[in-house]
């Protein structure tokens, strides 16, 4: 077998291990909820008779080896379960799947990080081209100095100036995200766009720094020095010489910052009341709607990894080391 | 050692007994030489503690004094107004420097406590202990920390014991990695292998032999650590599940002004309210970024390519 194709088996099953770990870490940190799901859905008051009555209908009063069993063997028919409210007394259960929960805000969420990182990544790979092109010129230390601050504020500083400027003084773009699911294309577009430009803020800074590190650390190769003495122009030597074999570890790096974008996905959406994923976990976290908290933890961490792997896998793929074995 | 620029002779350089800098010295050496942006940022950082310390003394007004008036404009009696129950904004920001730098400190201390001591541990003794852990904190980091976070707050409640806890181990995998790495470097030196076979136990080598060698990037990482623990809470609690009312922190207060920022248009003094307490996050993770930014320059000995 070619070595690279065992290297990325490997690293596959590696990720489905970590993604198993996971799983078993989110069902046992949620088997140490002091009491359990029963007593946290009924008051205080609820009589123990009650509590344990609750605790069978919702199978809780098994051993927790079957109950993460059980768990899995429902994740892997996309069930994920039932959430708390709606949940009142026991018998009467208006609760909604998870599921139906769930899927149309993923849809809203995947949208919107598309749409950031459509804008971001094109943009950051020509400011880092550009800021290498052009290093220590005036250009290349106002991008230095600004992107470093911009990494420095929190989401939602970002979001509010942009709200300050464009709803609250200048009203060109609405400040509340108001999608759903019958919501046209190009009405979706602007009614995400403060959004996706806060986002695009959050992870430009750090995906331009790292392209022009990257550049810039093989502009001190020896066949930069070749090239370069052969008369090659700046522009050629960055271009034809240095961009090609700067593509493995510029690639790494959107990914890795792809899979940032999740988490900051977060913040932005709660600051524009976008309806996604990310919003309805920090909803269930307030109300500890514990079904709703896993399944969404389980669909952050699953894209987490999955763009962890597949940054890897590309560093492995685009190394000409790997690619062409003695 | 005085030398006039023009009368220099070697002999005289020679002669002159070279007094060793005391500590203060060469501290205030290094100063003068640091660069305008780690100047400023020392200055702001400085401020910030000095803020947190003397709260109660520079707050015109306490940190839950609720009065008449809520959402009051800003006047000579509340210098940034009042919040939605009437509480001066300007005294919560003052509250909040201790709180919420107060919280993020002591997490970073904890996190770089436990990381530190495993990381250090899990290099001197390869054996299972590192592969353990090494495979405890691969796994700890497949999950994004802000997710994590919410998961654990919702299961143990919004606490701010709870706060630190669960931030604390969640960054000391990252304060592992990295004096992992760093001390497996210095592990294999002469000294270390001679402090062993003199017969020196575990906590004797992490202290005396590597710990003093990886202080430099330690340092560092502490900065950049505190700044990511900092972001974290601020975001947490302002998205409701970090630092509970009453006490007054910056990132719950973004949230419960926000919707002043529709008012820029009619007073703009009223749309920047919700932003002081954002900018305040800001500058301080900007301050610290530039310090740190100079120290690394500063200790990887690099000299500037001009």
């Amino acid at each position: 077998m070619h070595p690279i194709i065992a290297i990325i088996l490997n690293r596959l099953v590696l990720g489905i291990v970590t993604l198993f770990m996971v799983s078993l870490i989110i069902f046992i940190s949620i088997q140490m909820l002091p009491g359990d799901f029963a007593e946290a859905i009924l008051a205080r008051a609820a009589t123990e008779e009650t509590v344990a009555a609750l605790r069978k209908e919702l199978g809780l009063d098994r051993h927790p080896v079957l109950l993460y069993f059980d768990w899995m063997t429902a994740l892997m028919s996309g069930d994920l379960g039932n959430s708390y409210t709606g949940r009142g007394v026991i018998g009467a259960d208006e609760s909604r799947a998870v599921f139906d929960l769930v899927a149309p805000r993923l849809k809203n969420t995947l949208f919107l990080a598309s749409f950031a990182a459509i804008i971001a990544v094109p943009l950051s790979l020509f400011l880092g081209i550009t800021t290498a092109l052009y290093r220590n010129s005036a250009y290349d230390r106002i991008m230095n100095m600004s992107t470093l601050t911009t990494i420095s504020f929190p989401e939602f500083f970002i979001a509010y100036i942009l709200i300050l400027f464009l709803t609250s003084l200048f009203p060109i773009f609405p400040s509340l995200a108001n999608v759903d699911a019958d919501t046209e294309f190009f009405e979706r577009l602007y009614w995400s766009a403060l959004p996706a430009l806060t986002l695009t803020l959050v992870i430009l800074a750090h995906m331009m720094r790292m392209t022009r590190a990257a550049i810039i650390n093989l502009l001190a190769s020896p066949y930069i020095q070749m090239a370069r003495l052969s008369g090659a122009t700046p522009r050629e030597l960055i271009l034809k010489h240095a961009l090609p074999n700067a593509w493995a570890p510029i690639v790494t790096v959107i990914t890795l910052n792809l899979a940032n974008l999740v988490v900051g996905v977060v913040v932005v959406e709660v600051v524009f009341v976008y309806p996604g994923i990310g919003q309805l976990m920090v909803d269930a976290v307030a109300s500890r709607d514990i079904p709703v908290v896993q399944s969404c933890a389980l669909i952050f961490a699953m894209t987490y990894i999955l763009l962890n792997l597949l940054a890897d896998i590309i560093g492995i793929v685009t190394n000409p080391r790997l690619l062409h074995p003695k | 050692m005085s030398q006039e620029p023009n009368t220099y002779s070697a002999l005289g350089e020679v002669g002159a007994v070279s007094e060793k800098r005391s500590l203060w010295q060469r501290l205030m050496l290094d100063l003068r030489k640091a660069p305008m942006t780690a100047r400023f940022g020392m200055i702001v950082i400085l401020g910030y503690i000095i803020l947190a310390v003397f709260a109660p003394i520079l707050s015109p007004y306490g940190e839950a004094e609720v009065f008449p008036e809520p959402y009051a404009a800003w006047s000579a009696e509340h210098v940034f107004g009042t919040d939605q129950i009437g509480r001066d904004i300007f005294s919560r920001m003052i509250f909040g420097a201790r709180n919420t730098v107060g919280i993020a400190v002591a997490t970073t201390l904890l996190a770089f406590i436990i990381g530190g001591s495993l990381g250090l541990a899990a290099a001197i003794n390869q054996s299972w202990l590192d592969q353990f852990l090494s495979r405890a904190v691969d796994v700890l980091m497949a999950i994004p920390s802000l997710i994590f976070a919410l998961v654990l707050l919702s299961i143990f409640g919004s606490t701010v014991t709870n706060l630190i806890l669960i931030i604390a181990v969640l960054d000391s995998t990252r304060v592992f990695r990295l004096t992992r790495a760093v001390s497996l470097n210095v592990v294999v030196m002469d000294y270390v292998e001679a402090a062993r076979l003199r017969g020196e136990g575990l906590w004797w080598i992490m202290r005396r032999e590597i710990l003093p060698n990886i202080m430099p990037p330690l340092i560092a990482e502490f900065g950049l650590r505190f700044c990511f623990v900092f972001l974290t809470i601020a975001a947490l609690s302002f998205l409701g599940v970090g630092i509970q009312p009453p006490t007054a922190d910056w990132g719950s207060m973004v949230r419960e002004n926000a919707s002043l920022i529709m008012f820029a248009q009619y007073d703009i003094k009223a749309g920047l309210t919700p932003l002081l307490p954002a900018a305040a996050i800001a500058l301080l993770t900007v301050a610290i970024n530039f310090v740190v930014d100079w120290f690394l320059h500063k200790t990887s000995g690099l000299r500037d390519e001009q």
